[in-house]
């Protein structure tokens, strides 16, 4: 059986994106977005409930995936930093820094890019209920990689404007993607029993595919120099995190045990 | 009644059983409902999930339910993840049926490549025939539709829009 922290470590990274992404529903650039993103955020948010019902019910004692989702704090969550970043990324303190969709299209690349390999060898994970959720995420992850890659290429290849702003949306985002690479205890002892994927295999994949991407949107991959690498999956994020909690949690925070 | 009768006759109650969300094709034909055993434990539906975030999983779930109880069957519905649900469980009947309703049906067969192999090869042109006037001079307005298992279409002879049922 998968730790309990590695699942936990897949669930929240799928709620957080999926809150995140859910902030563009009303709000899209176009409506074909505005739908593309609710998407994203159903399929992202059907893995995280899958996710939270196996911890749940291996938990017992009146576990609910509800529980997990919107009774935990901060430090509780396992999410990587990526995910929980505001939309406005490099413009913040600017007057336009209201979600800015440049940072909310390389995001998804960057993690979708990470997912489609994870959840390919999840497939046969040791721990059986995992294998199950990750065949069926791998098909939802690689529709969210070719969006968010069409539209990086786009962006990127597209106005001066646009160029410019997806290169700072990368430039801002790259460096925590550090994180991916830096096993977390729930990782090493995922990979240990035989029902996680040690993420150092994954790399020379994530670099291919996200190479052949950033040269056909001609952007520029940002230098990685060594720096303060993002500890999201063990418990210690930003500050964002708890102001985007405080909001998806706080309708079941004010009528708990409130049933539709 | 024994144990194959029943469950034939369950599955006879759920034939015209429709999916709430196009409900021009059963839930049976979309390959939703994969399998209905009569076990110790009674009377047991087997369905899955076209996508995890489905939310139209606890409406079916409601509506099977309900139907077998009005052909005097007190059934279970047990959801199964694996293996995962393919457009390829679509059957004929229900692809013809979804065209005829306006929704291009899946033209191929759901893909399996490796991640590298599919996402460095160049976006496919799929050739998707209108529903309306068959033409295949069809163009991706956007990749997501109305619902999770939708893209949506536009045909250049005969103008209409459409949603194609992506494979998956």
């Amino acid at each position: 059986m998968a730790p309990r922290d590695y699942l936990l470590h897949l669930a929240d990274n799928a709620v957080v994106l999926g809150q995140r992404n859910a902030e563009w529903c009303g709000h899209g650039p176009i409506i074909e977005e505005d739908i593309a993103l609710s998407n994203v955020s159903l399929d992202l948010i059907g893995q995280a409930r899958l996710l939270y019902q196996v911890v749940a019910q291996r938990d017992g004692n009146g576990a609910t995936e509800d529980k997990l989702a919107y009774f935990r704090d901060t430090h509780e969550f396992r999410n990587y930093t990526l995910v929980e970043l505001p939309q406005h990324g490099p413009l913040s303190g600017y007057a336009q820094a209201n979600l800015d969709y440049a940072t909310t299209i390389v995001r998804n690349f960057l993690y979708s890019a990470l997912m489609a390999l994870v959840w390919e060898r999840l497939q046969s994970s040791s721990d059986p209920e995992l294998a199950a959720i990750a065949a069926k995420s791998l098909k939802e992850v690689r529709y969210h990689l070719r969006h968010s890659r069409d539209w990086l290429v786009r962006l990127g290849d597209g106005t001066d404007e646009s160029h410019a702003r997806v290169q700072a949306a990368l430039d801002h985002l790259f460096p925590y993607t550090r994180e991916f690479w830096v096993p977390s205890s729930a990782e090493t002892a995922a990979v240990a029993t035989g029902a996680g994927v040690d993420p150092a295999e994954l790399r020379a994949d994530w670099d291919a595919i996200v190479d052949a991407a950033l040269a056909e949107a001609t952007l520029v991959r940002p230098a990685a120099p060594p720096g303060y690498v993002t500890e999201g999956k063990t418990g210690i994020h930003s500050e964002h995190l708890g102001f985007l909690l405080a909001e998806m949690q706080s309708l079941a925070r004010a009528h708990p045990d409130g049933r539709w | 009644m024994g144990d194959d009768a029943t469950v034939t006759a369950a599955w006879a109650a759920l034939e015209t059983l429709a999916d709430p969300e196009i409900p021009v094709i059963t839930l049976r034909e979309l390959g939703i409902v994969r399998d209905i055993r009569d076990g110790s434990d009674g009377l047991e539906v087997v369905i899955t999930p076209t996508y995890s975030g489905c939310p139209a999983m606890s409406q079916i779930e409601d509506d099977i339910r309900a139907t077998l109880a009005r052909a005097g069957f007190d059934a279970r519905v047990v959801t199964v993840l694996t293996p995962p649900w393919t457009t390829d469980w679509i059957t004929a009947s229900g692809k013809e049926k979804l065209r005829a309703y306006g929704i291009a049906p899946p033209q191929r067969k759901a893909g399996g490549e490796s991640v590298v192999r599919f996402i460095s090869r160049p976006a496919a042109a799929e050739a998707v025939p209108c529903p309306r006037c068959g033409s295949t001079n069809t163009t991706l307005t956007a990749a997501f539709g109305s619902t999770a298992c939708k893209a949506l279409y536009a045909c250049r002879d005969c103008r209409e829009p459409f949603d194609y049922f992506k494979p998956h």
